[in-house]
Parts: C-alpha cells; structure tokens; sequence
C-alpha cells in the first residue's frame, strides 16, 4: 500500500502534508493503561500513521470494559490487553510497529521503558501512577498528555510539554479519601472515548509540531450538563524541583485502623490506596479469592471491605456460596469506615 | 456581593448540585468563601481539590462581585 495514499485526507491538510506524515510515522507514543482512555487514542494514533507505538498495561480484557473500550471484542474477553491490542490495531494499520508491556508500571522500570518514547499517553486509572509517570517525565524531559475521568467528567491536560506546567503543578498531592475508579462508581462509556480521542489529538499536533496545545489549561468536560471549561494554571517551580529530587517511587498512602481488635480482609488490588497497616489484615483480591480462599479464617468474624463496599459485598457472595462461608461481615461504605484518623 | 460556584466530580457528589449563586456580604476573599462552604458541604474537608477563580487556578485571591469559583478535585478514573 502506497504510504502516502493510505494518509492522503490528513496529508491534504496544508499544515500536516507529507512532511507531517514522515514525522508521525518516525514517532514512538507509550500508551501507559489500554483501558477506556488508552483504547480509543491507541486507535486513531495507529490509525493516523503514528510509526511505533508502546502498549503498557498489566490487566486482561473483562466483559464489562466491552461498554467503552470498543477496540476489545467479546472473544478476547479473558486475554492480556497489550497483545489483543497489538493484534486489532495492526489489523487496523500494517504500517505500524508495536511493543507490548505486559506488566504495570513502577519505580524500577519506569525510565528504561519510557526512555525509548518521545511522548508519553497516561491513560492509568490511579494516583501513585500518574504521579510516577509524571515525576519520570521531569527527569527524562519528555512531555505526558494526562487525562482521567469521572462519572461524566473528563479532565485533560499537556504536561511537561517545552517546560509547562506539570501534574504536580496542578494536583501536588492527593488525600487517600478520593482514590476511586470506574469499577467502583461507573462511567458512562462513550466519555473515556472523548476524552481518549482528545488526548490522541494533542499527540499528533506536538509531533507534527502544529496548532496550540493544551499546556498550561486543563480542559475540563462535563458531558452530562455538554459544558466545558479551560482551566488556566502555572508552571511552580517547587513542585518541579521536588518531583526531580523525590526518589522515583509509588506512593502509597497508609494509616492504621480503627477496631484493632477486629479481623480484615482488604479484596482490593494492590495498588489501591490507602493501604491499612493492622496485624490481623488478609489481603486478596476479589478475582484471586477462588484460589487463595484457604488464607482466611473460619473461627472468628472477618470484615470484609475494598474501596466502596461494592466489590467486598460481590467477595463475601462469592464465598457463602461456592466454600460456605459464614464468618463474613461486609464493611458498607468502604476502606473510609475502618481508617483512624 | 454575587459569586457562582461550580462544583465538580466528587465535590459535585457532597453538594448535590453543580452550581450555584451565593449573596454573601462578609465575605470578601477566597479563603473565607472556601470556609463558608466546608462549613455548609462538611464532607468536602475529606476530599482533596484546587480552586479556581474565574478559570485560573489560585490558592488566595481578592473576590469581586461576579466572579466564578471553582472546586476541582483530581480524578483518577481512565
């Protein structure tokens, strides 16, 4: 297939052109999360001619991602993300090449992944992530295009891009309280399509080197009410300084209990904030129960919680049902219940 | 003196609604304003956020009659 054929609408665009097109096809993007963002910007990234492109993400496709990462079918339900999205996307574009990390991202492998990238695409679905991309942008000097979503809300921003501001400028840290993701609170399924296409968008202008890119605002989308609003923010060097001196890390919040005397078990993913520090704490989570089901005790009450009291209360039908089950008590309302302050 | 709030993600959850005009004659700077709304919203204390006047992020600012305030709190969901 002609190269430059297969382009020609976007290479008609005076401002794009072959040479916009020879510069897309010589980029490298790393999409960190192949979820509701990383999904639809992985699509119309590979779609526009974006030469290589890095897939990061740890997780296997779930029947209930089908609603909005509508790259994954039905057949791959059960299978790792970075290789179903490897195997669609290059169906989709032949042209492009592809690395797939099957594996989530933290302090060790950070730098030497992104290293090999010109732009990063965070589209993670927690904190401690986003601020690990964000804190490993600063030193490697590479620009992210942040997003993330809630509900109906989308935020979005370029961060680090020609000495802007970054995430830490905007957010510098975070309360355990707000940690929380679409499993837990849903999202509306064409909103991470939105926001991801969006976020492809300003990918494409930062290589082509074209139009104005959304560094120093964050765009702030509210498809419910159909409202938005540009958010003016500056570059602080403090948090620059602190995000290039910090040792890399995760960060995970901790805190102690409230009932010492009480038994947990937290079926929350590991990377879930805030970690309880307690004696009499079991830690599985929900999708491991069926196997490590043996860990928990059958003498004495156990209260089960995760973030919202959702997923624990799913835990404890789980296991009355299929190993009988009697000693379980749900903690309604999530980790918040049982942290001391 | 009129001034509109917006709230959003979370702190939309604690308000129950996403905007709103407030009267308020004491009130004078955005840190006696964000007072008067953790007092009236309690749980918002328990969420982290910035705060926005007139779509420019700020910590203090003088507020003017007409001015917009906006409660941003992250979001982490993709």
């Amino acid at each position: 297939m002609n190269h430059l054929n297969r382009y020609t609408q976007q290479t008609k665009l005076p401002e794009i052109g072959a040479h916009g097109q020879e510069k897309l096809k010589n980029a490298h993007v790393l999409i960190v999360g192949v979820g509701g963002l990383g999904c639809p910007a992985a699509q119309y990234l590979a779609a526009s001619g974006v030469g290589h492109i890095g897939l990061l993400d740890h997780d296997t496709v779930d029947l209930t991602n089908l609603h909005r990462q509508i790259l994954f079918s039905e057949k791959h339900v059960g299978r790792a993300k970075v290789e179903v999205a490897k195997e669609v996307l290059s169906q989709l574009n032949s042209e492009v090449s592809f690395t797939c990390y099957n594996l989530r991202l933290d302090e060790n492998n950070v730098l030497g992944i992104f290293k090999d990238y010109d732009i990063i695409l965070d589209g993670t679905d927690n904190f401690p992530t986003k601020y690990l991309i964000n804190d490993a942008c600063v030193l490697l000097e590479k620009p992210f295009v942040g997003a993330s979503i809630y509900k109906y809300q989308g935020q979005l921003s370029v961060f680090n891009y020609e000495n802007g501001p970054t995430y830490r400028c905007l957010y510098p840290n975070h309360f355990y309280r707000d940690s929380d993701n679409c499993e837990d609170i849903g999202v509306l399924g064409v909103l991470p399509g939105l926001v991801g296409v969006t976020q492809a968008t300003e990918t494409i202008k930062m290589i082509v080197k074209i139009g104005k890119v959304l560094s120093g605002k964050m765009k702030l989308l509210d498809v419910f009410n159909m409202t938005e609003q540009l958010i003016r923010f500056e570059r602080n060097e403090n948090h620059v300084m602190l995000a290039k001196n910090r040792p890399l890390q995760l960060e995970q919040l901790s805190c102690g209990v409230l009932d010492t005397e009480k038994t947990y078990l937290d079926v929350r993913e590991s990377y879930e904030e805030p970690r309880l520090v307690h004696s009499s704490l079991i830690s599985i989570p929900l999708n491991q129960l069926k196997d490590r089901y043996p860990e928990i005790p059958r003498d004495k009450e156990i209260y089960v919680f995760c973030q919202s009291g959702i997923r624990s209360e799913k835990a404890i039908a789980l296991l009355r049902k299929a190993f009988d089950f009697d000693n379980l008590i749900n903690v309604e309302g999530g980790v918040e219940r049982i942290i001391a302050n | 003196m009129s001034i509109t709030i917006k709230y959003f993600g979370a702190i939309e959850d604690v308000t129950g609604i996403a905007e709103e005009s407030v009267s308020l004659e004491q009130i004078s700077s955005l840190e006696e304003l964000k007072e008067h709304c953790l007092a009236r919203y309690n749980d918002i204390k328990n969420l982290s956020f910035r705060l926005a006047v007139n779509q420019s992020l700020t910590d203090n600012a003088n507020l003017k009659e007409g001015d917009e305030v906006a409660f941003l709190p992250p979001f982490a969901g993709g």
